[in-house]
């Protein structure tokens, strides 16, 4: 009875969402107290900014991960979206957010058929797409990056402020005061950090409210049970490759118009950066079990890390070159993964 | 329906090799020359090689994403030892050899790595060796500070341009391979219980085959023969490029495997069918070069050669 009481309270001391947002506190206070900067307007829009992308692959990956599947594509789909993105933005904001969205969308239909259809392993299917999008992405480009158009408004998706439009002056004023700054950093909120935030808000009411959230898990803890019960399952399956495709399209449609051109040979590894943020964000890699807040965590805690080693190159006493970044992000991988199969295997046993 | 689909699986990978044979005798020009065969033997055996792995690796049910980055690991490796600018090493013959055997065992230790992941940690092999695959390229860049090392050392580099009887000597080596491992996994016992693992786990566990001592042994076999591929890249090249030796190898060893016939999901396995796989996915590359299509047009058709061989495999069942 006693444990049953705090069982609540338990449960969120010991769930991986509670322990990832610990380590991204003592990590953002580790920061600040050693960068001068750290936690300045400029570095912390600038941190949001660039990994709004990553964040917004990592939520589609995350659905797909929890009905036990893997979308390996997710990374050149995103290419090949910042490619068709670019080649639409002469035509406006909503033409180049539309060709990118409608090219993660096509991929990840594609997916879904080789999938469902032909019963294909998600993982073959998606290492065939993973190819064919960058294929795609070549042709369409002619092997070179493409510039986005800057006489329409497309590349404020990337490079845009939120509330730019209502600043008041005073907020920039010389000497400020503290909340006037604050209100500008609000004010100065990315646009990509934004979408990737209102994507989320969709996830998670998704999981958490939606007859189609139960049955993403419910097929993910056992397809065959949940088969049986008559659920959607090819449906559903079907619907998760969907999500994480136009997920890649919109992470494709920001890296268009973030550095205003569409790049067909980026979204190299972006799939790990996107699976590792799932995995540390406590969702299990076999399907059933899954956060949205964790994933997002997770996405802004690989981010984290990644600000404080550059931090750590300006100034500190190690220095780190770009290769090391692919050793620790390796190592980060190892330890998350080996983790979260110890705390599995706890909970299993007890 | 299900005769000819059999069919079509027993015998696919060879009927399309053919076919692709008799497509380019007809259209390519100069294709019945000795001077194309022998590149495309030479390119091929490194996917040859790496596949024989990656089809062990296969069949007890797993996958071995980190290839690549191993083979960048040996390729680094070995030209600090040989050149002697990690330690100088006397004579000659002594450093070279030590320079081809200690980076295939390195290689093969960060296999026994990725099945010690496996195995203790009951991580998924797709997740685990992704960890490698990251860091071990890396690993190779960081060792290397991203250099290029050029070297001219005949010796070794008579593993991959010496010719014996006409043929390159890696095309022997990879012959060798092919016939010992295809005995291996057809007729031993130790071949029995590969394919016992892949196909049920736990029945080969109840019936008391050592699964963990199984899976840690191909993944070892899987470094190997990657830290072979590597050294014989960097042999062909006469340089070691830690960012592009092994690059993409992954995916053209798995589509070779799958391509050949052997189950993805483990359990049945063939290693003559991965030899075939990997002569269908070069000569396609071949054919759409020699043809003047671009190469990223040759990825689309990649992509699409895999899923097809998947499908016809899985109907066949």
């Amino acid at each position: 009875m006693k444990s049953n009481q705090n069982s609540g309270l338990r449960r969120l001391f010991y769930s991986p969402t509670f322990a990832v947002v610990i380590v991204l506190l003592l990590l953002t206070v580790f920061g600040s107290l050693r960068y001068e900067g750290f936690l300045g307007a400029y570095n912390v829009s600038s941190v949001l900014r660039y990994n709004s992308m990553f964040a917004v692959v990592a939520l589609g990956m995350c659905f797909v991960i929890m009905t036990g599947g893997i979308d390996l594509s997710v990374g050149t789909v995103a290419a090949a979206s910042s490619v068709t993105a670019a080649i639409f933005s002469p035509y406006g904001l909503l033409a180049g957010l539309g060709a990118g969205l409608a090219t993660g969308f096509c991929f990840g239909l594609l997916n879904a058929i080789i999938i469902t259809r032909l019963k294909i392993l998600p993982f073959i299917a998606t290492l065939a797409t993973m190819l064919a999008a960058s294929g795609t992405a070549l042709l369409l480009a002619h092997n070179e990056t493409v510039s986005v158009s800057y006489d329409t408004a497309f590349t404020s998706l990337g490079q845009g402020d939120m509330f730019s439009f209502m600043r008041p002056e005073w907020v920039d004023a010389d000497g400020a005061s503290t909340p006037a700054k604050f209100l500008g950093f609000w004010l100065a909120f990315p646009i990509p950090a934004f979408l990737a935030l209102l994507a989320y808000l969709v996830g998670a009411l998704i999981l958490n409210h939606a007859a189609f959230g139960r049955h993403v898990l419910a097929v993910g803890g056992n397809e065959d049970a949940s088969r049986l019960m008559g659920l959607p399952v090819n449906r559903t399956i079907f619907s998760v490759y969907l999500i994480s495709g136009s997920c890649a399209g919109l992470a494709g449609v920001i890296l268009a118009a973030q550095f205003g051109a569409g790049q067909p040979i980026e979204g190299v590894g972006w799939e790990l950066f996107a699976i590792a943020s799932v995995v540390v964000g406590g969702t299990l890699l076999t399907g059933g079990k899954g956060s949205i807040g964790g994933t997002l965590a997770g996405a802004m805690l690989l981010g984290l890390i990644f600000t404080i080693l550059n931090f750590e190159n300006g100034v500190g006493w190690i220095s780190l070159s770009a290769y090391w970044q692919s050793v620790v992000r390796g190592l980060f991988l190892f330890f998350v993964v080996v983790m979260q199969s110890r705390l599995s295997g706890v909970r299993a046993r007890s | 329906m299900t005769l000819s689909s059999g069919f079509l699986v027993r015998y696919g990978a060879l009927l399309a090799l053919i076919a692709l044979l008799a497509f380019n005798f007809a259209v390519t020009p100069n294709f019945a020359t000795m001077q194309t065969l022998s590149v495309n033997l030479t390119q091929v055996c490194t996917i040859v090689i790496v596949g024989i792995g990656m089809t062990l690796v296969i069949a007890t049910g797993g996958i071995d994403l980190s290839v690549g980055s191993l083979m960048a690991i040996a390729g680094a490796l070995s030209p600090m030892i040989f050149m002697g600018t990690l330690i100088p090493i006397e004579p000659l013959w002594l450093a070279i050899t030590l320079g081809i055997i200690v980076p295939i065992l390195v290689a093969g230790m960060f296999g026994l790595f990725n099945g010690w992941l496996i195995t203790r940690f009951n991580i998924q092999p797709i997740v685990a060796t992704l960890v490698l695959f990251i860091a071990g390229r890396g690993i190779a860049q960081v060792s290397t500070n991203g250099n290029l090392q050029v070297f001219k050392v005949p010796e070794f580099q008579a593993l991959a341009l010496a010719r014996v009887l006409g043929v390159p000597f890696q095309v022997w080596v990879m012959l060798l391979l092919v016939i010992i491992s295809a005995f291996l996994l057809g007729r031993t016992i130790f071949g029995k219980q590969i394919l016992a693992v892949g196909g049920n786990e736990a029945a080969a566990r109840l019936a008391g085959i050592p699964t963990r001592k199984i899976k840690m042994i191909v993944y070892g076999i899987s470094g190997l023969f990657s830290g072979l591929a590597g050294l014989i890249v960097i042999a062909m090249n006469s340089a070691a490029d830690a960012n592009l030796v092994g690059q993409g190898m992954e995916l053209d060893a798995i589509a070779a495997v799958a391509v050949g016939g052997t189950l993805l999901s483990g359990g049945r396995a063939t290693i003559v069918g991965t030899l075939l796989g990997a002569l269908i996915i070069q000569l396609v590359r071949y054919t759409l070069l020699a043809n003047g299509v671009p190469d990223a047009a040759a990825l689309v058709v990649k992509a699409g050669l895999i899923v097809l061989a998947v499908w016809l495999q899985q109907r066949g069942r």
